[in-house]
């Protein structure tokens, strides 16, 4: 099976982010940048479909070229090759999933994996636009992949429970939580990683047109709430529901 | 003049009440716009139409088909597209169909998306949060067409009109079939009531060491929903949909209490927007005890019982009421 997977470059999920005072961005100084964590779960389910049933898995990824070192961690992990789609631009869902889309035209795939969102815009749509381009089905918010044959069995977490689909190939899978752990690059991994090609490509290249659709004007930091009052004991929690916030 | 498609959530065949949340967004557009809205309800039953008749929609449209039964993206996002044509801002509350369906459409369309959003400033520009909630981004869809998925704790469910809509019928399109409904695992009878509908929350963290009988107690005293944070669900302790953060169900009761919960930005993104937030933990240097509105340092395993009793003793006392 060849399968294309998807990483993201994002702030490591465990950093405070700060918003620069013109509320242009966040501050990238001494931030440390990692893989989307739902694109990293998205890695190991494409390598262990890979392990199971022979294949290639393919990892991509947009951005300038410090997103290379994403693609390296993803290597190291066990995917065949990768390729970089440089832009210097910022690049929304609707301007990722038309790269993708052209690549996985050109290229052809059998199964595309990636996060089910990135943690740094939360938007949740790459996969879904993919799927609606390229016309095939979808299974989002994977818990469960199970290949029988050419047909793939999804466990999707949905609000109330778990629902299984069934999807012929090719389909779009996007990885929830749950999933599976993501392994760790091994040494000899990241040893192999640095020989493994990692193919270049601009948007020009691929005759696609990333103009965004949606432009973020700016960013400002949430509200913050007022502040907390330590009670003492039960009697006083009650009291203060009661009589400040009003409650019960 | 500008038109806005509401898409109703049906799931196993029953309207999903959260669709009122992208209703409330739809007449908010209105009153910033004039876009007057219609409701689009796509099902295997041309009766559940009628559940969103009287709020105030200009129309009311049923698409009715057999294919419609079960909820499956490709099917549902071609009719939605081909109603939606005549259209120019589609929404839909972002529940976990709503997240899955809502850019499709916006792919099948060429339309920009916005997701989650939080706040309408005007047609085209809207508040939505990022990073986890740790920041509010302003973003502007270009597009004519424009998809909004809304946020459905940052708009109050729309209330009934005291007027019907007409309803109408639509076509539905027909799709040729990749993919196949097979079943549904629900995570469990329970006669709590559901996330995100509650009006109290009561969730636990690693501090129940997986032992969820004092949480149960209390919510039960407080007649409050379930919920946990990721530790636990991903110990298993937990079903998956009882996770509230980011990344889980975001939640925005009246009462949220957080017992044994450290307050990882995780969690805190997906109750930060809760009326007022009690903690209680045994550690008080925890996160969530300088974020909560009122903090208590304590046993939870002392404490979430004993405070049911006390409540239990107000209630049948007739001193307070749940």
């Amino acid at each position: 099976m060849k399968i294309l997977v998807s990483v993201k470059r994002v702030p490591d999920p465990e950093t405070k982010i700060k918003i620069k005072p013109d509320g242009s961005g966040i501050v990238e100084d001494g931030v440390k940048f990692v893989i989307n964590p739902f694109d990293e779960i998205a890695v190991e389910e494409a390598l262990k479909i890979q392990e199971a049933n022979g294949g290639e898995v393919v990892v991509i990824s947009i951005g300038g070229p410090e997103v290379v070192e994403q693609i390296r961690t993803a290597l190291a992990m066990g995917a065949e090759r990768g390729i970089h789609i440089n832009v210097d631009q910022p690049v929304d869902p609707a301007g990722a999933a038309a790269l993708l889309t052209k690549v996985a035209q050109d290229e052809g795939f059998d199964l595309f994996l990636f996060g089910k969102q990135a943690i740094d815009d939360d938007a949740n749509q790459t996969g879904q636009l993919v799927a609606t381009s390229l016309d095939v089905p979808q299974a989002c918010f994977a818990y469960k992949v199970e290949v029988e044959g050419d047909a793939i069995k999804v466990g999707r977490e949905v609000d109330g429970g778990i629902e299984w689909i069934k999807v012929s190939k090719p389909a779009v899978i996007t990885a929830d939580l749950r999933l599976n752990e993501p392994r760790y690059a091994s040494l000899p991994g990241i040893m192999k990683a640095k020989r493994k090609e990692v193919k270049e490509v601009t948007p020009a290249d691929l005759g696609v047109d990333i103009s965004p659709k949606v432009t973020v004007t700016g960013l400002e930091a949430p509200p913050t709430r007022g502040g907390t009052k330590v009670v003492e004991d039960l009697d006083e929690l009650i009291s203060v529901l009661r009589t400040e916030a009003k409650v019960f | 003049m500008s038109r806005t498609l509401v898409v109703a959530e049906v799931y196993e065949g029953a309207f999903v009440s959260a669709t009122l949340h992208a209703v409330r967004a739809a007449a908010e557009l209105k009153d910033k716009s004039g876009a007057e809205f219609d409701i689009l309800v796509l099902s295997a039953d041309a009766s559940v139409a009628d559940n969103v008749k009287g709020y105030g929609a200009g129309k009311v449209l049923a698409a009715t088909d057999g294919a419609f039964g079960h909820y499956l993206a490709r099917p549902w996002s071609r009719t939605i597209a081909a109603v939606a044509a005549d259209y120019d801002t589609v929404m839909i509350t972002a529940t976990t169909m709503g997240k899955d369906l809502a850019p499709c459409v916006a792919g099948l369309l060429d339309a920009g998306m916005a997701s989650d959003v939080a706040e309408i400033i005007d047609a085209s520009t809207f508040r939505r949060p990022v990073y986890a909630g740790n920041a509010v981004a302003t973003v502007t869809i270009n597009t004519d067409k424009k998809v909004l998925s809304v946020r459905a704790t940052a708009f109050d469910k729309a209330e009934p009109t005291g007027a019907d809509s007409p309803v109408e019928s639509v076509s539905a399109t027909a799709v040729d079939s990749k993919e196949e409904y097979v079943e549904f695992e629900g995570s469990g009878g329970s006669d709590r009531p559901s996330l995100a509908d509650a009006n109290i929350v009561v969730s636990g963290g690693r501090g129940t060491k997986g032992d969820f009988e004092p949480i149960y107690k209390l919510a039960d005293s407080l007649g409050a929903a379930v919920g946990a944070s990721r530790a636990v669900v991903d110990a298993g302790w937990a079903p998956n949909d009882w996770q509230v953060g980011q990344t889980g169900k975001v939640v925005a009761p009246n009462l949220y209490f957080a017992v044994g919960i450290s307050g990882a930005i995780q969690h805190w993104a997906g109750m930060k927007d809760s009326k007022t937030i009690v903690a209680i933990n045994k550690d008080g240097e925890a996160p969530i005890m300088e974020l909560a509105d009122y903090a208590i340092v304590a046993d939870l395993f002392n404490a979430a019982p004993e405070l049911a009793d006390k409540l239990d003793a107000l209630k049948a006392s007739g001193d307070i009421s749940l």
